[in-house]
């Protein structure tokens, strides 16, 4: 089927006018949306019961504001925890040491297979499994005891569960990222002569961040929300804030919306630092100091009619 | 077990002295036998067909892989044991990454560091490992960037480079470590072939400069005007080895032979 097209002279290609194509559907839908959602603001402003008077009443309550900073540094803590334990279990797990591998793979079974909401609870329970907790070589001389009673208040609890679950999750994404940079640059580097630590910390680490970056700015917007989970144990963060002043005065919805309006300005911001995160680390991909690009065929010269 | 042997005749004379390097992967014995010795100031150009173990050997010199058996000394040091009260003991990282300082080493893929600068790229290791000042390591770099002519590139991130420039920048990469010997993995494999005669150049500026040079090729051409010598490697041992006008016009061994008629 080789077959030369002659195109007709008549057909002057170039000078005709274009009609782009007219995407009907997604107009139509669209639109469709728009109504639904013009009639879902419309019914949450005028319906009463939402009682936005009160929701304006409480936002900046001092009990729901208070809640809101434990719920912020809760939240960096527990990350922080997350992300410095995830790295160690990351890099056991790509160590070439069978013990250390599996110790992080029973890691990562262990708090990944099980709820948060047990841990959680387990954590604040410890006193029960412990009342005395020593630190201490097994069978060998103790270092020191206290009483697990006044150890593991609610925020040790609360920081121990969400951080250890978090390391767990963490550390899958920080191997990703490991795995994601190709070996030739681990052999590069320590062909310069570089020490393991920096092979690590100026080579490897740096290009792990780009695929490590973004899920992680997920997992910390998840966290923020995951926070809310401590209520269970009586930690007066947001959420639980919230769940006392409706206790006492029964306004529920009209608290709930106070702490999801906190939750949505609080995403809000760590999504646009998440932004600015990922732009500075993909800051060698972007071509702007690059070679100019191969230029536009020059219209004049296109080989179209021969 | 290696040799016990360390202090080999004359080994402070010599670059590279190789005996009986034995190496496997798992069941596979990809090296089997390597006997190679290669003055200071001189090149030596390996080739041979794929598979035979060229790179592998030549990662055996820096210790990127490590040898099952036999005896590898380079720049007059046993390459990663320390010899001591009559045993050989396996160098720690640190030590074996100090040796490193020392040998150059250029990849086929060129791996260059692609979060960085061709200046950072450049600097990173003389500052990191050889604890220059930053000023005085930009200076080194930007003297070995005019003498791979990218004087004007110093700021651009590697991508935005062509195969062969990257290359050139990985050749001054090594060089700012100051290296005693160069060890160069089929550089130009992954080029363009109108890319090829750049980096050649820059080879060829610095074995006249009289650096030690390992070179394993495809490049005959290079090989027979550069090389002072020529290594034939098959199946795991260098199977011919002599001057370039010897091995290619008087060559003895079929197998060089074979691989020297389908290449030409
Ligand atoms: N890390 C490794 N693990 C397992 N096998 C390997 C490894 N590195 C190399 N090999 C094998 O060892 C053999 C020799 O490899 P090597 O790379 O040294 O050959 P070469 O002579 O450099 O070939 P080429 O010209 O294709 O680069 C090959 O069969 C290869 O598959
Ligand atoms: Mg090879």
């Amino acid at each position: 089927m080789t077959q030369v097209l002659n195109w007709p002279a008549s057909h002057d290609v170039e000078k005709m006018p274009v009609v782009p194509l007219k995407y009907y559907g997604r107009w139509i839908a669209a639109a469709v949306l728009l109504i639904v959602i013009g009639g879902l603001v419309t019914s949450m402003i005028t319906n009463p019961r939402f009682k936005w008077e009160i929701v304006a009443q409480y936002l900046f309550n001092e009990e729901i504001l208070s809640g809101l900073l434990a719920t912020i540094w809760l939240t960096l803590a527990a990350m922080a925890i997350g992300i410095v334990l995830g790295t160690g279990i990351a890099l056991m797990r790509i160590s070439e040491n069978r013990v250390l591998t599996s110790i992080a793979s029973g890691y990562l079974w262990l708090f990944r297979g099980t709820p948060l909401l047990v841990q959680l609870i387990f954590w604040y329970n410890l006193s029960a499994l412990y009342p005395q907790i020593t630190v201490g070589f097994p069978f060998g001389p103790s270092l020191g005891s206290f009483d697990a009673n006044r150890f593991i208040t609610v925020y040790v609890a609360a920081l121990l569960g969400l951080g250890l679950n978090e390391g767990a999750y963490m550390s899958e994404i920080v191997r990703s990222g490991l795995n994601s940079v190709p070996v030739g640059q681990r052999e590069a580097a320590e062909a310069l002569g570089m020490s393991r630590f920096r092979v690590m910390a100026r080579i490897i680490l740096p290009q792990a961040m780009r695929v490590i970056i973004p899920p992680t700015g997920n997992q910390l917007i998840g966290m923020l929300k995951t926070t809310s989970l401590v209520s269970v144990i009586a930690m007066q963060e947001l959420l639980y804030s919230a769940q006392l002043i409706y206790t006492a005065n029964f306004q529920t919805i009209p608290l709930l919306i106070v702490a999801s309006i906190w939750y949505l300005a609080l995403t809000t911001v760590l999504s646009i630092g998440q932004y600015f995160v990922e732009r500075h680390f993909g800051k060698s991909d972007r071509r702007s100091d690059a070679t100019p690009q191969a230029e536009v065929e020059d219209p004049n010269h296109s080989a179209r009619s021969a | 077990m290696l040799s016990s042997q360390s202090g080999a005749p004359g080994s402070q004379e010599f670059a590279v002295i190789a005996r009986g390097v034995e190496k496997s992967f798992g069941a596979l014995k990809v090296l089997q036998g390597v006997d190679l010795t290669v003055g200071y100031g001189k090149v030596a150009c390996i080739l041979g067909p794929s598979g035979s173990g060229k790179s592998t050997f030549l990662r055996c010199m820096n210790h990127l892989e490590r040898i099952d058996k036999g005896f590898l000394h380079v720049g007059g040091k046993l390459v990663g044991y320390r010899e001591h009260a009559g045993k050989l003991y396996e160098m720690r990282p640190n030590e074996v990454a100090r040796q490193r300082a020392d040998i150059g080493m250029v990849f086929q893929s060129f791996n260059l560091f692609p979060h960085m600068t061709v200046l950072q790229n450049i600097i990173e290791a003389p500052i990191g490992v050889k604890k220059l000042s930053k000023a005085e390591a930009i200076e080194d770099a930007r003297r070995l960037l005019a003498k791979v002519g990218l004087t004007d590139k110093a700021d651009a991130y590697p991508r935005t480079l062509s195969g062969g420039q990257q290359q050139r920048v990985a050749i001054a990469r090594a060089l700012a470590m100051r290296p005693k010997l160069m060890l160069f993995d089929e550089p130009t494999s992954a080029l363009d072939p109108e890319l090829v005669g750049e980096v050649l150049t820059v080879m060829r500026d610095l074995a006249a400069e009289g650096m030690t040079m390992i070179v394993v090729t495809h490049e005959l051409g290079f090989a027979r005007e550069v090389g002072d010598m020529v290594v034939f490697m098959d199946g795991g041992v260098v199977v011919e080895q002599g001057s370039p006008s010897e091995l290619f016009t008087n060559t003895k061994t079929g197998r060089a032979k074979a691989f020297l008629s389908k290449v030409l």
